[in-house]
């Protein structure tokens, strides 16, 4: 048989799936910031009419799966399965936000890192043969996320500087068999790296090494130098993590400067928008790439992206436990020509 | 009217305040630490005789920051074990900040009974 | 530079990288809003003893009421947090941020229900400042009590 793994944990898709649409939902504050023109919908409130965040949440991802499906003019009926996931305990907006589609699903939690992980199985299981649409969803709300992990809105506590700002954002892309581009081409799965950090303030130094570790393997696994790419972008390292994951990718002999971002660092405008080390959560590099690079990788602006969503693997209760942040982090390489 | 009094209120409850931010910045630690922290501190102090004089000095300036919940609490249980004897050591505590307590009870009910949550604008 | 290896020395390394709160300046405002808290109490105690003719216990009862009411009813129209963002510990440590701390998860976990959400939660914070407050302060009558 055949083979489609190339090294240790990359994959080589044969029959490389197409992302023929995307959609993407934003809070007031993303829509506000630098890339606010790119998202599909920007809502007035946190609530959307809903009585409470994790209602606003799942509508969020009812609402973007739906609007997904719509633009490429297929119903419900014609997707195979749907991938999604988010941060809140047993992925209850994702699941809650599918419940009425009828689709065949799957619920994934990988933190941060979801959107990547349903890219990465989505594409699987079209060039797999087991598949012709597939659709991916991941999203965050910024009070859900805060209520759950951190502390309630009202408390009059202050943020340190290297805390980053969970985006609300919910972003769905469509991959299906028969397309023209962009092109999933190589999958990079990541494994976890735990370096030890503790600091829940500062997720961008506890996701860094599992960025870098898992960006080193693709590029040894598929033999690809880093200027192979117009772009490479993290999920969400923020300011923190990127500077750290530009200088260990470095150490380990790669110069990533002048092709290298994050979406933590551009989907705020981090003087006027007081978001300290970037924007952070699931949605941050799915509404990113579902509304800003889509469109630029449409336009041919872009043509070779490494997309490396970035996940910090922990819960209140580790917290408290005083456990370190587990890191994870899956490459997909999308090209608009195969 | 004497301005000094006023002084030293600002100056002792700012300073106080300064501490907690000191260990906050320093430290990490969580607001429900510190809270926690400077009560049980102010009743040791209480209890070793070393609050009465910066209350005496500063009035409000040492009895508002949370420290002054723990003066209370010390100051209340060795007037009620001075009255009643044993029994005073548990009544006194409760009583002496009964008011503080049951009103934020009471306040905190409502609140959340009439108020709905929202984002930080920034 | 070197590559790193070992969990030290990444954390020497993210300690390094890692921006420090601007210490001058959060002191500098938890000073002048922690002051002008206690002023305000001190204003109302005041007001209480003098004006009122209040005898002292009593108006130290009515003055932790009256911060607490103004601490929670802050909360309560969003703007405690935004005092706090500004103030740091100069607004969470006088009695109104312990009133913050009460109202703040109450408010959030409504949506939970009025017995599990807004009844326990209350006592998010509220719990342990009262268990360790009150467990210290027997303590020291105890002690009080045997050295009498």
């Amino acid at each position: 048989m055949e083979t489609k793994k190339l090294g240790k944990q990359s994959v080589k898709l044969v029959n490389p799936p197409s992302i023929a649409a995307t959609y993407s939902i934003v809070g007031p504050k993303e829509g506000e910031g630098p890339l606010g023109k790119y998202f599909d919908a920007i809502l007035d409130d946190e609530y959307w009419g809903e009585s409470t965040w994790e209602k606003a949440e799942t509508k969020m991802v009812k609402e973007c799966i739906g609007n997904c499906i719509a633009k490429v003019q297929l119903s419900n009926s014609d997707i195979d399965y749907l991938l999604a996931g988010d941060l809140i305990n047993q992925c209850t907006p994702s699941c809650f936000g599918s419940r009425e589609t009828s689709i065949p699903f799957f619920g994934l939690f990988g933190a941060c890192s979801t959107f990547t992980e349903s890219l990465s199985l989505g594409s699987m299981l079209i060039d797999g043969g087991y598949a012709t649409n597939v659709v991916c969803a991941t999203s965050s709300h910024f009070c859900s996320a805060e209520k759950q992990f951190r502390f309630p809105l009202e408390l009059g506590n202050q943020r340190p500087p290297s805390a980053q700002w969970t985006v609300m954002g919910t972003g769905s892309a469509m991959l299906t068999k028969n397309g023209d581009g962009p092109y999933i081409t190589c999958l990079t799965t990541g494994k976890i790296v735990d370096m030890g950090i503790k600091d829940a303030n500062n997720m961008g130094a506890a996701m860094a090494p599992a960025a870098v570790d898992t960006m080193y393997m693709h590029f040894k696994d598929t033999g690809r130098s880093s200027n192979y790419y117009d772009l490479i972008l993290t999920g969400d390292l923020g300011y923190i993590g990127k500077e750290i994951t530009t200088e260990l990718m470095e150490t380990r002999g790669y110069n990533i400067k002048n092709n290298y971002n994050d979406c933590g660092v551009l989907i705020f405008d981090k003087e006027k928008q007081d978001t300290h080390s970037g924007g952070s959560g699931c949605g941050c590099c799915a509404s990113t790439f579902c509304g800003y690079i889509f469109n630029q990788m449409q336009a041919k602006k872009l043509k070779r992206v490494l997309l490396i969503a970035t996940g910090a693997l922990m819960s209140p209760t580790t917290a408290q436990q005083k456990e370190s942040i587990c890191g994870i982090a899956h490459a997909v390489s999308i090209e608009s020509n195969l | 009217m004497d301005i000094m009094k006023y002084v030293w209120c600002f100056v002792i409850g700012g300073a106080i305040c300064v501490v907690g931010q000191i260990l906050i910045d320093k430290t990490k630690l969580t607001s429900a630490r510190i809270l926690v922290l400077f009560v049980t501190v102010g009743v040791i102090l209480t209890g070793l005789g070393l609050y009465q004089p910066l209350v005496d000095l500063a009035g409000s300036g040492a009895t508002v920051p949370l420290t002054g919940f723990g003066y209370s609490l010390g100051k209340g249980v060795m007037k009620e074990v001075d009255e009643v004897g044993l029994l005073g050591v548990f009544t006194g505590g409760i009583k002496a900040t009964a008011g503080g307590v049951a009103a934020a009870i009471l306040f905190g009910f409502l609140a959340a009974l009439i108020a709905k949550p929202k984002m930080k604008k920034q | 530079m070197k590559a790193i290896e070992t969990k030290a020395d990444y954390q020497k390394y993210v300690d390094e990288k890692t921006p420090n709160s601007p210490i001058w300046g959060n002191l500098f405002k938890a000073f002048i809003v922690g002051g002008a808290i206690c002023l305000m109490g001190q204003f109302i105690m005041d007001y209480l003893t003098t004006g009122v003719g209040l005898d002292k216990d009593t108006a130290s009862s009515v003055t932790s009421i009256t911060l607490v009411f103004i601490g929670i009813f802050l909360t309560a129209i969003n703007v405690y947090n935004r005092i706090g963002k500004f103030a740091g510990a100069g607004s969470i440590v006088p009695i109104t941020g312990f009133a913050n701390s009460i109202a703040s998860p109450a408010i959030e976990f409504k949506s939970e229900g009025l017995v599990l959400g807004v009844g326990a939660k209350l006592f998010q914070v509220a719990g342990p400042v009262l268990v360790y407050g009150i467990s210290t302060s027997i303590a020291v009558g105890l002690i009080y009590y045997l050295l009498k």
